[in-house]
């Protein structure tokens, strides 16, 4: 073997090697690097009991509405597979709307109803200028179905 | 019919070749980058839900690719001069490097001012996010790496392993938002179906996208020339270059 094929299969064991290594990582943190849990795993009871963690999915459109005389927020989240609700006091992001993706950390009460501390709005991939948008709603395409929050209904 | 190759590998044939390309990048960069600016700050619409402020989009985007294409040329680079023991190679992986890490912090600033609005929030701990950082931690790591070695040699050969070694980083940033349940909203333009931005906003960013793509090549040039001064420094041809553009000058 030449010099230069050793350096050559040096190079590619290195990279083989850090690639292998990187896979394995990954998938061992698996539930660590799940950013949010998603309505269907917390009804599962997959998502941590006693133990802050988030939640994403749309906001179920008619649901939101306040408590009077507080600025406590009650609205629900939806996968299209199960239905969470949320309370949150305190300021919603602007892009916050009934129809659109968020992310809410947050803790689970004893009645399943998700406590958050923090709102985020999670906007989508799809941009369009508003008549666009006027158009696909009137056709019955919505804009805003978000595939990343969903469970695709089929 | 590998002559082109080694003569293009040769120092001071790459010199000239570089002083040629440049300003053929570098203008049409500019001139890309006016009209796209113009057309994404002007002609194109406002979004249907973020209103004007998607229009960060046409910085972040183009600089987001821009620091990964920079790591991958950095990567590929040293790897061939790991392998052939090219010095020109390593020229190309050290000129990369600052490049790269520019790009990728404005990636992550411009990232941060439209979370801020758009999400209720500068930074999160979100996977796209976080290797995003790493990118930048890689590149910071490899010139500080190059910074504590004194010997050139000794320099190319262990900041090239790590450009090598820290490649996987790559295809972790592009797919954390398929992989992983993210903040950060999927790709819009690298999906095999058609990308999902409407047409009037979609063509100010692939002019922004080409734009910054010139204007790399062209900032890659001006390091690698100085890349290669500086190593052949006591060489014949850089004396007599030097000695003929001080008469000229």
């Amino acid at each position: 073997m030449t010099p230069r094929r050793q350096r050559m299969l040096a190079v590619a064991i290195v990279f083989v090697g850090v690639s292998i290594a990187a896979t394995l990582v990954l998938r061992a943190l698996d539930m660590n690097t799940m950013y949010f849990f998603g309505p269907e795993e917390i009804v599962k009871g997959e998502a941590p009991v006693d133990k802050a963690f988030r939640l994403g999915g749309l906001v179920v459109d008619g649901s939101f509405h306040r408590e009077p005389g507080s600025l406590e927020a009650i609205f629900m989240v939806t996968d299209n597979v199960e239905i969470v609700t949320v309370s949150y006091t305190g300021v919603l992001p602007d892009l916050f709307t009934e129809g659109q993706g968020m992310v809410a950390t947050g803790m689970l009460r004893a009645d399943g109803v998700f406590v958050a501390d923090e709102v985020l709005a999670k906007h989508d991939e799809n941009y369009m200028s508003p008549e666009v948008a006027k158009m696909l709603e009137e056709k019955g395409h919505p804009a805003n179905a978000m595939d990343t929050l969903v469970e695709d209904p089929t | 019919m590998w002559t082109w190759f080694h003569k293009l590998a040769s120092p001071p044939h790459f010199y000239r070749t570089a002083t040629v390309l440049e300003p053929w990048l570098f203008w049409p960069a500019l001139i890309l980058l006016g009209i796209g600016l113009y057309g994404g700050l002007i002609v194109a619409p406002a979004d249907y839900m973020q209103g004007d402020g998607y229009r960060i989009i046409y910085v972040h985007v183009p600089s987001s690719y821009l620091s990964m294409f920079s790591y991958v040329t950095m990567a590929v680079a040293s790897a061939i001069g790991l392998i052939w023991r090219m010095k020109l190679a390593f020229c190309v992986a050290v000129a990369c490097a600052p490049i790269g890490a520019a790009f990728t912090f404005l990636s992550l600033v411009t990232g941060a001012i439209w979370g801020q609005p758009m999400w209720g929030t500068w930074w999160v701990w979100d996977p796209r996010l976080t290797s995003q950082l790493i990118l930048f931690f890689l590149y910071l790591g490899y010139m500080f790496l190059r910074q504590a070695l004194a010997e050139t040699r000794q320099a190319d050969r262990a900041s090239g392993v790590l450009a090598v070694v820290g490649v996987v980083n790559i295809p972790i940033i592009h797919f954390s938002v398929e992989w992983w349940n993210s903040l950060h909203q999927p790709a819009s333009l690298s999906k095999l179906e058609a990308p999902s931005i409407a047409a009037d906003m979609l063509w100010p960013l692939l002019v922004m996208i080409l734009a910054y793509q010139l204007l790399m090549l062209a900032l890659l040039m001006t390091g690698i020339r100085a890349q290669v001064l500086e190593r052949e420094k006591n060489a014949r041809w850089v004396g007599e270059l030097i000695g003929r553009e001080g008469r000229g000058a």
